[in-house]
């Protein structure tokens, strides 16, 4: 069939034809090869802009269509479509990036015209040379793996748990809960955090359709969307989980303790624990580190006295292989260390907190059973909550934490709630209170007499400059509603540190092939219209790993993710990439150079034919063994070396 | 049966092309019976009017050998392809500019710079450069015009075949003469070998999965016998070079160094070779990589050592 092309200039509104002269790229289209139609249009995307192109393929037998328009991220499929609706393969379709590449980068208005005219070159000559495909499909497997067992994580299991399909849930710590488990109550509506979550902990740890592997790591991933391999290390816990009962008493008896974790370092904890009462399982591990039996060879009290035998210390890491066939990642996020930023003391004067150490000092159950207390065992009289420590800041992280604000004006209420004679005092740059009843509840804090100071604390020192500020802290600031430099004497400090990254997300990334943004979260594939899945199909993302976020939002994107998994799951099937791989045997001399390169391990070698050969339902058509084969032996369908090639000329012209 | 009309000639070669035609040895006797050789510079005494005076397509075939570097090559390129049915460029260096192609990493003046003043035994203070036309006391003197950019006789003058090898093995000679001889013609176009696989296929070594943690130059190691010559680190260009030589290097324990050019739809050679080798590179970690790829010495003559003025870029870019 002789080609005849359609080409189609998007304006994007002013998008495009606000520097590109539509109009020009279009008559300049209709002088290119093959081309029988150009038009220039205000919304391609629109119902009538795609009309255009189905009546061009009805009344003048285009069999090729370019659009100009924007990146084909969002509308190759839309453009694809169309054909396929006007029974042409969809394949005939290329389309120039005219915005992103060219409008929205380009100044210049002659510049632009001249550049999108290239592009449009390049596709013309490119989709001269396209050739029909037939995508294929493979099946979905049913089970699911969820990376992190915080509330997202738990939240995502139970949804996909509770319509019977299969979750493997991995946790890394001994216990599931994550950073909600130590908060004490929650915003803006004062919940208590771990009474909403460990009813949801419970179900989890007994559901039928969820596998739990705490104090787990994922390893190994392979595959692809549908058919992915998971190799999980289960790290030894000492203890076996078949026989312990939960009874406790190995913690009762060990005699050596360290910093407890769950309690940031305020409380100690034994060598064989349970991270707190609630855990999820209720199965304790001996931490190696700090165990007296593993550092001096003698003790084994827990093994003693545990009735049923559970101790073991000859267990060893265990590993388990999966099949799933999505991925949630719900590794959440890590506090910011304010040890870098000294002018605040922390770690060096007494009484300078982090959040997340008050969080559990005002805890009921925390190590002064919910009295906030001063080192020396007393109640503060005042106490400093300083904002966006570590956050918008260009020497930390520039990005807002989102919920720091939110929790700065939950701890000045719960002070006044415990101490009702405190002073409190928040040291904020803006107040930001966008959320359901967040506007409301700073105001509660408002009328609870908390003293808002707008600006940036420069200092917390114990230097006193005055009697009253002897034996205190005092907060240097310059209060910038006056503008001037103001100090104030405070019993205790408070610093909201910001939400940043876990520590081995860049490993974690690349472990499941996903992305990160500038800032280092987890990457989703469109941030407004597809923020919970991944680049990698079969991959997706939910709560404070993709940024930070509160527990409202955290929840809602586990259980869209939640729902984007059993939307595939109840199809059954996916497409796949019809743009796959192909070896000509007729061409391959069997070098194999390509047989270790393909990351999805489509490629094998026939040894009585002595040729390298393509899985097609394994290969992602992601081209590294087209680029390596010396011979050319290899081809990509939908990038030939024909079609790139005439891209190339297209573009020089 | 009329003889065919045949001629050779030669261009900006070594000579070994000349000589690899006479390697076919006692089938010189079917040749002479099958063709009358009408020109042939390096064995009998031609001047350039009994070329112009043949008539236009008097002449069945002529092998073209060497690239085209300077005014008399292209002009006799021209001269031969009119009067010439078929015109073939036999040998690497018509076929893909070769080593006289590497002349393209440089430009007219810098090569003059370093032939007629830099080298140790150049004496010559008056900084005298050649001159393609001067003036003596006999009259005007002219030698050819040398240019910038070495070219490919295809990228010169309409080519029919081409012939590939550095230079073409025996049996690819008698091949092409073959074909000319029978009249079986290949589509136009054609490169005439034995094969369209790389030289692996003919490569009787085994083969395995490749991962390479060190690169080694033939002087460095003795390789194994047996095991293929790029997994012991040898910089064997069989994967990337068409086969039809029978891979004779490779089994004398010496690596392919590509001279019978791409193999059948490869676009640029040397990428392709590079490509294949950063492939097999064993290794994750950029300074170990960057301490992998220094042992290849000069790359660019590895990689484009038969194929520079072939190549997508053709020349470097000189500033
Ligand atoms: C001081 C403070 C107070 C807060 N107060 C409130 C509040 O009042 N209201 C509110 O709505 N929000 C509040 N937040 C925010 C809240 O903590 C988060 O929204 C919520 O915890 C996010 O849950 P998550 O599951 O995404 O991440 P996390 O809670 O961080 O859970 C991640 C889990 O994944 C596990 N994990 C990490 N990496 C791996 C790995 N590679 N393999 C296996 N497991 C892994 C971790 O061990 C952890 O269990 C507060 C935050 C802070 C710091
Ligand atoms: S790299 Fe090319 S020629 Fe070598 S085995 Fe693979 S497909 Fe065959
Ligand atoms: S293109 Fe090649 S390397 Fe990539 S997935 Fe397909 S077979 Fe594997």
């Amino acid at each position: 069939m002789e080609p005849k092309i359609g080409v189609y200039v998007c304006h994007c509104g002013s998008n495009i034809a606000g520097t590109v002269d539509v109009e020009q790229v279009a008559e300049y289209a209709r002088s290119l090869p093959a081309v029988e139609i150009a038009r220039d249009y205000k919304f391609m995307c629109s119902d009538p802009g795609q009309d255009l192109i189905k009546n061009d393929i009805r009344e003048f037998g285009i069999n090729r269509v370019v659009v100009a328009s924007c990146s084909p991220q969002m509308h190759e499929p839309t453009f694809r479509h169309v054909l396929q609706e006007s029974g042409l393969n969809p394949y005939f379709f290329e389309m120039a990036n005219i915005r992103e590449h060219c409008s929205w980068v380009t100044e210049d208005r002659e510049k632009a015209t001249e550049k999108a005219k290239a592009l449009v070159s390049a596709a013309v000559r490119r989709v001269y040379y396209h050739q029909a495909l037939e995508a294929n499909e493979v099946p979905i497997n049913p089970n699911t793996l969820i990376v992190g067992g915080g509330i997202a994580g738990i939240q995502a299991a139970l949804e996909i748990a509770d319509s019977e399909h299969k979750v493997y849930l991995v946790e890394r710590d001994p216990s599931i809960g994550g950073h909600m488990i130590q908060l004490d109550k929650t915003f803006p509506t004062l919940d208590c955090s771990a009474c909403i979550l460990t009813p949801k902990m419970s179900l989890v740890g007994a559901h039928p359709y969820i596998e739990l592997m705490t104090y787990s790591e994922v390893e190994e991933v392979s595959g692809f969307i549908g058919n992915f391999k998971v190799k999980i290390r289960k790290k030894a816990r000492y203890v076996d989980e078949d026989k312990c009962n939960g009874c406790g008493v190995c913690q009762e008896k060990c005699p050596w303790t360290a910093d407890s974790e769950f309690d940031v370092g305020l409380a100690k904890r034994k060598a064989i624990y349970t991270p707190f009462a609630q855990a999820v399982p209720n199965i304790p591990v001996i931490d190696k580190e700090h165990c007296a039996y593993f550092l001096k060879g003698k003790c084994r009290a827990c093994e003693k006295f545990c009735e049923r035998d559970a101790i073991n210390f000859e267990q060893v890491d265990q590993f388990v292989e999966i099949e799933v066939g999505n991925i949630i990642l719900t590794t959440g996020y890590k506090l910011f260390d304010p040890t870098p930023l000294t002018q605040y003391g922390y770690g060096r004067l007494d009484n300078v907190l982090t959040s997340l150490e008050f969080e559990r000092l005002v805890n009921a159950v925390g190590p002064t059973n919910g009295k906030i207390s001063l080192k020396d065992g007393t109640e503060p009289k005042s106490v400093a909550i300083i904002h966006c420590v570590g956050s918008r800041d260009a020497n930390y992280h520039e990005y807002c934490s989102r919920v720091c604000c939110m929790y700065s004006m939950k701890f000045a209420h719960l002070v006044s709630e415990h101490i009702p004679e405190a002073t409190v005092y928040e040291f904020y740059i803006d107040i930001r209170s966008a959320g359901k009843g967040f506007e409301e509840f700073y105001n509660r804090v408002l009328k609870e007499g908390t003293t808002f100071f707008r600006g940036r604390p420069g200092e917390v020192t114990n230097v006193a400059e005055t009697p009253e500020e002897k034996g205190k802290l005092v907060v240097q600031f310059e209060d910038t509603l006056v503008g001037r430099q103001r100090r104030i004497p405070v019993d205790m400090v408070i610093l909201s540190c910001g939400l940043e990254p876990q520590q081995d997300a860049e490993e974690v990334a690349r472990l499941f092939s996903v992305s990160r943004s500038a800032d280092g979260f987890f990457l989703e594939k469109h941030p407004k219209l597809d923020p919970v899945a991944t680049m990698t199909d079969g991959v997706f993302v939910a709560g404070c790993c993709q940024s930070p976020k509160d527990i409202p939002d955290t929840v809602a994107q586990a259980s869209a993710a939640a729902a984007r998994v059993l939307a595939l799951i109840s199809k059954g099937k996916v497409e796949i990439e019809a743009a796959t791989a192909v070896i000509d045997e007729e061409k391959c001399s069997g070098c194999r150079i390509c047989n270790l390169l393909c990351p999805y391990s489509a490629i094998s070698f026939v040894e009585d034919k002595k040729v390298s050969r393509v899985n097609e339902a394994l290969c992602k058509g992601c081209g590294t063994c087209v680029a390596a084969c010396p011979s050319s032996a290899i081809t990509q369908k939908h990038f030939t070396a024909e079609q790139i090639m005439a891209e190339l000329e297209g573009i020089l012209v | 049966m009329a003889k065919l009309k045949l001629a050779l000639y030669w261009a900006a070669s070594c000579g070994g092309c000349d000589i690899a035609t006479l390697a076919i040895g006692e089938k010189i006797l079917k040749l002479a019976e099958a063709a009358d050789i009408v020109f042939w510079p390096v064995a009998m005494d031609f001047k350039y009017s009994d070329v112009e005076k043949i008539p236009d397509k008097s002449i069945d075939a002529c092998l073209f050998n060497g690239a085209i570097q300077n005014s008399e090559g292209e002009h006799i390129a021209q001269l031969l392809r009119a009067k010439s049915k078929i015109l073939i460029a036999y040998g690497s260096c018509s076929y893909e500019g070769c080593i006289p192609g590497l002349a393209n990493f440089f430009n007219r003046q810098m090569i003059f710079d370093r032939v007629y003043i830099e080298t140790q035994s150049t004496d010559n203070p008056e900084k005298v450069y050649p001159q393609s036309k001067v003036l003596v006391p006999e009259g005007e003197l002219e030698i050819p015009d040398f240019y910038d950019t070495v070219k490919t006789l295809a990228q010169t003058v309409d080519v029919d075949y081409f012939v590939p090898g550095c230079p073409p093995e025996e049996k690819t000679t008698w091949l092409a003469l073959e074909t000319l001889i029978e009249g079986k013609l290949p589509p136009k176009g054609a490169v005439i070998s034995h094969s369209v696989k790389a030289v692996c296929d003919e490569c009787p070594r085994i083969k395995k999965e490749k991962k390479v943690k060190k690169f080694y130059r033939p002087y460095e190691i003795i390789p194994d016998p047996e095991i293929c010559l790029l997994e012991q680190g040898l910089l064997c260009y069989g994967p990337a070079t068409r086969g039809g030589c029978g891979a004779p290097c490779p089994q004398a324990n010496m690596p392919c160094t590509g001279c019978y050019g791409p193999v059948e739809g490869v676009v640029d050679q040397g990428a392709h070779f590079l490509t294949a080798l950063a492939s097999v590179i064993d290794s994750d970690d950029p300074t170990e990589i960057q301490r992998i790829i220094n042992d290849i010495v000069d790359p660019a003559g590895t990689f484009y050592r038969y194929s520079l003025p072939d190549s997508l870029l053709r020349r470097a870019r000189i500033k």
